[in-house]
């Protein structure tokens, strides 16, 4: 059976463009257009553009919204000024992670937006609905009216100022957010992104993101895919949900507990993401670097030097920008400690590889 | 349009294959470099392997993903080509300049199974 894929906003331009399209959480995506490593240095180095319209867009208002996203989100949404946005996880009660995402507290009163995984949105959106008995809350998954183009780059700003004539883009820190209406539409002006640099995500509907696209295009914003999305976002130590997190996958284990607030009143799978915590976990993720040229991917075993398999690599690259091959891997938490001596089976043979830390490559945010 | 050059051995797995004086030299096609897009590895073996045809002999890894290299002879590995260690993308800027592995033939009859260029364009559909 031919699975049909969905399209975003933006198809018609990839094609146009001549991207590589593969199928990516039941979308066809672009992996590339010209070349993985052209695309990723672009980023780095000066300004690329990344079709995120397949994420998924779920408000959540009402009188208990505040409450209720508390309740299902990790990070504490109490305190938190309008205008800024939290990245977190809901979780099952065990602390496997249901998804990870970003939360908006919008300018409305009890008013948030909750940015998914594209691969999740519908998982998503029936565990939020089950979780809402009881609590006063609207909820809307809008994921199929709003597109999303990511500016990202040390020259973002400049595009997103000067080109789109955002000014007030230039006022905003990281994980801080603005509305703007655009060609009389509204548009989500955030500055965040899933790269390690500087950079915007604009949300606003499907028409007004080809817009957007064309214009950013013709200003000489390099188009790119999700081959350098996955490149840039694991140089940077961003987990990808799937791979680093999952339903079977805590975000203690996976070493994101920073974005669980265990001094919250409480949050679905507090208890045992506390247990987590104080009892330690039988496995945890590392990053790791081999000490040859050969590349570790997903799914490649990880042993001790005596030939005894403790884990396995979740994502590998040869790291575009650090020039060597690193990995994240799933581990016997015995063997996590920096600066371990492991080995990493690739094909027929085995090679050696040291523990180190996660964050591979040192990130560029605006403050 | 991938490029095919006229004289060579093709093998349905997108090596190519030249002979002299009884010595296979053996690399990628220009197709299969444009799928993997920028190649960042080659897993090659050592000389005087022994190499069987229909088999793994090594991989090539792209930024993205990994595809193993398949002999389309048997022999012995006499020569690889070192220049590939260091720089692994001369196989994206001219895939039939820098071939892979030299093997010396053990059985010159396994070329008969190979594809000449037309059929290979045909198999690839260009």
């Amino acid at each position: 059976m031919e699975e049909t894929l969905l399209k975003t906003c933006l198809y018609e331009k990839h094609l146009a463009l001549g991207a590589k399209m593969s199928p990516f959480a039941g979308f066809i995506m672009p992996i590339q257009y010209s070349s993985i490593i052209e695309e990723h240095n672009a980023v780095r180095h000066a300004a690329g553009m990344f079709d995120v319209s397949h994420m998924g867009e779920i408000f959540v208002s009402g009188a208990d919204a505040e409450r209720f996203v508390n309740h299902i989100f990790t990070n504490e949404i109490r305190g938190y000024e309008k205008g800024k946005v939290l990245y977190g996880m809901m979780l099952h009660p065990d602390g496997g992670t249901v998804d990870d995402l970003l939360v908006y507290r919008e300018f409305e009163d009890d008013h948030f937006l909750l940015v998914v995984n594209a691969a999740n949105i519908a998982k998503d959106f029936a565990w939020i609905q089950e979780q809402a008995a009881g609590f006063d809350v609207v909820l809307d998954n809008a994921s199929d009216s709003w597109g999303q183009i990511a500016v990202q780059g040390p020259g973002a700003e400049k595009f997103v100022v000067e080109t789109l004539g955002f000014a007030e883009a230039a006022q905003l820190g990281f994980y801080s957010y603005c509305e703007a209406q655009w060609k009389g539409r509204r548009l989500i002006l955030s500055r965040t992104g899933y790269t390690g640099e500087d950079g915007f995500e604009l949300y606003t509907d499907r028409e007004g993101t080809a817009e957007l696209w064309d214009i950013l295009l013709d200003a000489g914003v390099v188009p790119c895919g999700l081959g350098c999305r996955d490149t840039l976002r694991f140089e940077a130590g961003l987990p990808l949900y799937g791979d680093e997190l999952s339903d079977s996958i805590s975000p203690v284990e996976a070493g994101f507990g920073m974005f669980c607030k265990l001094d919250k009143e409480e949050f679905i799978g507090k208890e045992a993401l506390a247990r987590q915590k104080a009892e330690g976990t039988a496995r945890k993720l590392v990053g790791m670097e081999l000490h040859d040229k050969a590349i570790p991917r997903a799914g490649y075993p990880v042993e001790t030097q005596e030939g005894e398999q403790i884990g396995v690599v979740t994502t590998g690259y040869h790291s575009i920008s650090l020039d060597k091959s690193i990995c994240f891997a799933l581990i016997d938490s015995r063997y996590s400690a920096l600066g371990t001596d492991l080995m990493i089976r690739i094909r027929k043979k085995v090679f050696p590889a040291t523990v180190i830390k996660k964050r591979f490559y040192q990130t560029n945010y605006k403050n | 349009m991938s490029k095919i050059i006229e004289g060579l051995k093709y093998s349905e797995t997108h090596e190519w294959v030249k002979i002299e004086d009884g010595i296979a030299i053996i690399g990628v096609t220009d197709f299969a470099q444009k799928e993997m897009g920028d190649i960042t590895y080659v897993d090659m073996p050592a000389e005087e392997d022994e190499v069987n045809a229909g088999e793994e002999f090594g991989a090539l890894e792209s930024v993205k993903a990994s595809s193993d290299l398949i002999s389309p002879v048997s022999g012995e590995v006499c020569e690889v080509n070192a220049e590939l260690e260091d720089s692994p993308e001369l196989i994206n800027s001219d895939p039939y300049a820098n071939w892979i592995i030299k093997v010396k033939i053990s059985d010159e009859s396994e070329l008969d199974a190979l594809m000449d260029a037309a059929a290979y364009a045909a198999q690839i559909g260009e």
